[in-house]
C-alpha cells in the first residue's frame, strides 16, 4: 500500500450491543432467511469498527448461518463496505454527470488540494480518506458528499468544504486548532 | 463541537428541492415543510383516510385494483408499466407467503425524488404499500432504500414505528381481519440493485446480480415466492387515487398517462430540484419552473429520464410534453423522470465519457457483453476525449454498443449502450472533431 492507511490492529470482538443490533435486523426476515440481514449487519460492523475485517465477516457468517465466503462476496460487491482500515472520516464526493455539471469534480479537486492527498488516499494523521463516488441520489443538491456512509452533505461549495474539513479537524485536534494546550 | 454537530450544518433541508412554490397541483409533495413528516401531521393532511375507507367501507381487493387500473397510473421507477395491470398478475389463491417490495434504491443519475418523498412524507409510502398489500392479499412487505441516503432510511424506520404503534401496520389493522408487516432494508452502494431482480437477490443477502426473466417476480420473486415490486413514487400515488377515484387521477394528466409526476431537474438550470407537475406538462414549462437555463445560456441538450435514457437535442426537447408517450415518440424515455439539462457550453464527449465510466463501474460482471463492452465503451470515449481517438473509433463505438444492447440478462447493458448511440446520432460532429485525421463521412448537423 502506498498511502497512509493505519496498520491493522488486533480485531476487537463484537459487543453484546452489536449482537442486539444484529438481532433487530434478523427479526425483520423469516426465521429461515437470516442471511437477508447480512447487508445491515456488515453496515453495523463498519459503523462500529470503521471497516469490515475477515474476522468480523466470520462472526457475521456464524450469526447468520451462512458460509463466510458468501459474506465476503457481499462485502466485495457493494461499493460502500471498507475492506481495510481507512481514515476516521470517509469523504465520498459524487462526480457523476449531474454533479459534474454542477462542480462535483471541482469539489473533489478542492479537497485533494486542501487535504494534500489524491483520490483514494488517506491523510498522514489518519483523519480523512477521500474517494470519488458514483450517484449518491442527491443530484439536485450538487455538489454533494457523503461522510462516513451516513451523513449527506449538500451544496458543498469550496467555502463549505473548508468549513467542514476545518470543523472536523478541530474536533480531532482541539488543542492544535485553537492554539491552547490540552 | 462533535463531528456529528459539524456535519449537521451541511445537511440538506429540502427547501431548494422540495419546499418551494413551483410545483403544479402537487399531490405527494403538497403541504410539506420539512417539519411535518410525522404521523400526526400526515393524518392532519388526510393521511390514512384511504386505507380507512377501504377497510371500513368494505372495498374489495378487486375494486381497489380496478380503481388503480382506471387511474392510468404507470410505474414511476422507469419502465412505465401500468400499475393496476401489474397488481392483477399476482396469483390470488396462492397458498404460501407472498411479498410486496418497494424499490427505493434510487441511484439512477439525475434522480432524487424518492429521497424527498421518504424524507419528508414517509407515511404516504407506508399507506400506499398497505393498500397495495390489501389489494393483492399480501401480508409481508419490505422497502429497500438506497444505502447512500442512510439518514432517510433511519427516518423511514421511525415512521414505521409510528405506524405500528397507531395500528396502521401489524395485525388486525383498524380492527379488520387484515394483517400487514412492513420492514425497511437498505442497500450499500450498488446501482444494479435498482433492477428489480437484483434488488431481490440483495434482499436475500446476496450479490445484486439480476435474474433471468421469465420467471417474473409475480410468480418467482423474493425467496422464490410471488412478489410485486413497485417504485416509491408509485406507492405514494395510491392513497390519492383511492380517495379521489381513478378517473380523477387520470384527468390530472393526459390519456394513458395519469396523474402528477415528480421530475428531478438537475444540471444547467438556475434552480435544480424536484418538481411535481401534471403528466403532459410541456418541457418548456418545466424548464421555466426550474428557473431556465443557467446564466442565461442557451439550451443544448436534455437527458429526459435519467442517465440511461437517450439524449435529445434542444430543438426536439422543446417540442415535447413531459409524459411517457411524448418522450418515447421523440426517441427517448421518460424513465425515472430525471431531467438532466445541458447548456451550450457543454462538451457531449466529456458528458458521455463520465456516463460510460459509470456504467463500466456499475456493471455487475455477470454477462460478458456488458462486463467487457462497458469497459470498451469507456476506453474508446476516453481516448477520443483525450485527443488520441482513431478514425475507426466512431464505427467501433457503434459496433460495441450493438453487441451489448439486447444481449444481456438485464437492462444495464442497454442503459450503457443507448446513451452512446444517441450521443453519436445527435452530436457526431463533436466526436469527429476530436479525432486527429478524421474525414467526416456524414454531413455535419447540429
Amino acid at each position: 500500500m502506498n498511502d497512509n492507511t493505519p496498520a491493522p490492529a488486533a480485531v476487537p470482538p463484537l459487543s453484546e450491543a452489536t449482537h442486539e443490533r444484529f438481532a433487530r435486523e434478523i427479526a425483520k426476515y423469516p426465521p429461515d432467511q437470516a442471511q437477508s440481514a447480512v447487508m445491515a449487519c456488515l453496515a453495523i460492523v463498519q459503523q462500529e469498527h470503521g471497516h469490515v475485517s475477515p474476522e468480523h465477516e466470520k462472526v457475521v457468517a456464524d450469526v447468520l448461518g451462512m458460509p463466510q465466503i458468501a459474506v465476503h462476496e457481499v462485502t466485495t460487491f457493494y461499493n460502500m463496505y471498507n475492506q481495510r482500515p481507512i481514515g476516521r472520516f470517509k469523504l465520498n464526493v459524487c462526480t457523476n454527470l449531474p454533479c459534474q455539471l454542477r462542480d462535483g469534480e471541482k469539489a473533489l479537486a478542492h479537497l485533494e488540494k486542501k487535504l494534500g492527498i489524491g483520490m483514494g488516499g488517506t491523510t498522514a494523521d489518519g483523519l480523512f480518506t477521500l474517494q470519488q463516488s458514483e450517484c449518491l441520489g442527491a443530484c439536485a443538491d450538487s455538489p454533494v458528499m457523503l461522510v462516513n456512509d451516513r451523513t449527506m452533505c449538500s451544496f458543498m461549495t469550496s467555502e463549505k468544504l473548508d468549513q467542514l474539513v476545518d470543523g472536523l479537524r478541530a474536533c480531532a485536534h482541539p488543542a492544535a486548532s485553537n492554539g491552547e494546550s490540552a | 463541537m462533535t463531528p456529528d454537530q459539524v456535519l449537521e450544518q451541511f445537511r440538506a433541508t429540502g427547501v431548494q428541492t422540495c419546499f418551494h412554490d413551483r410545483h403544479i397541483e402537487p399531490q405527494i409533495y403538497a403541504g410539506l415543510d420539512g417539519t411535518n413528516w410525522r404521523l400526526a401531521d400526515y393524518e392532519a393532511r388526510g393521511g390514512y383516510k384511504a386505507l380507512r375507507k377501504i377497510l371500513t367501507e368494505g372495498m374489495t381487493p378487486d375494486q381497489v385494483i380496478a380503481e388503480v387500473k382506471g387511474s392510468g397510473l404507470r410505474g414511476r421507477g422507469g419502465a412505465g408499466f401500468p400499475t393496476g395491470l401489474k397488481w392483477s398478475f399476482m396469483p390470488r389463491q396462492f397458498p404460501g407467503q407472498k411479498y410486496l417490495v418497494c424499490n427505493s434504491d434510487e441511484g439512477e443519475p439525475g434522480t432524487c425524488k424518492d429521497r424527498d418523498i421518504l424524507q419528508f412524507n414517509p407515511h404516504i409510502v407506508i399507506e400506499g404499500m398497505a393498500i397495495a398489500a390489501f389489494a393483492m392479499g399480501i401480508s409481508v412487505g419490505y422497502n429497500y432504500i438506497h444505502g447512500e441516503i442512510f439518514g432517510t432510511y433511519e427516518r423511514f424506520e421511525e415512521a414505521l414505528e409510528e405506524a405500528r404503534a397507531a395500528g396502521y401496520l401489524g395485525d388486525a389493522i383498524m380492527g379488520s381481519g387484515y394483517n400487514f408487516q412492513l420492514h425497511a432494508a437498505h442497500g450499500f452502494g450498488a446501482y444494479i440493485c435498482g433492477e428489480e431482480t437484483a434488488l431481490l437477490e440483495s434482499l436475500e443477502g446476496k450479490k445484486g446480480q439480476p435474474r433471468f426473466k421469465p420467471p417474473f417476480p409475480a410468480s418467482f420473486g423474493l425467496y422464490g415466492k410471488p412478489t410485486t415490486i413497485n417504485n416509491t413514487e408509485t406507492f405514494a400515488a395510491v392513497p390519492w387515487i383511492i380517495l379521489n377515484g381513478g378517473p380523477a387521477y387520470l384527468a390530472c394528466g393526459k390519456p394513458n398517462n395519469g396523474g402528477t409526476k415528480i421530475y428531478s431537474v438537475s444540471g444547467d438550470v438556475e434552480m435544480p430540484g424536484n418538481y411535481e407537475v401534471p403528466m403532459g406538462t410541456p418541457f418548456s414549462k418545466l424548464l421555466e419552473l426550474a428557473g431556465g437555463v443557467r446564466k442565461g445560456r442557451q439550451l443544448k441538450a436534455v437527458i429526459p429520464g435519467g442517465s440511461s435514457s437517450p439524449v435529445l437535442p434542444a430543438s426536439i426537447m422543446m417540442d415535447c410534453t413531459m409524459d411517457y408517450d411524448s418522450i418515447a415518440k421523440a426517441g427517448s424515455m421518460l424513465g425515472s423522470g430525471a431531467v438532466i439539462v445541458m447548456d451550450d457550453s457543454r462538451s457531449m464527449v466529456e458528458s458521455l465519457r463520465r456516463l460510460s465510466y459509470f456504467y463500466m463501474h456499475e456493471s455487475c460482471g455477470q454477462c460478458t457483453p456488458c462486463r467487457e463492452g462497458t469497459g470498451w465503451l469507456w476506453r474508446v470515449v476516453d481516448r477520443i476525449h483525450n485527443g488520441h481517438g482513431k478514425p475507426s473509433d466512431m464505427d467501433l463505438l457503434n459496433s460495441v454498443a450493438d453487441n451489448i444492447q439486447g444481449r444481456t440478462i438485464c437492462a444495464l447493458g442497454d442503459a450503457a449502450a443507448m446513451p452512446v448511440r444517441a450521443m453519436i446520432k445527435h452530436f457526431r460532429h463533436e466526436f469527429e472533431a476530436l479525432i486527429p485525421g478524421y474525414v467526416a463521412k456524414t454531413p455535419v448537423n447540429a
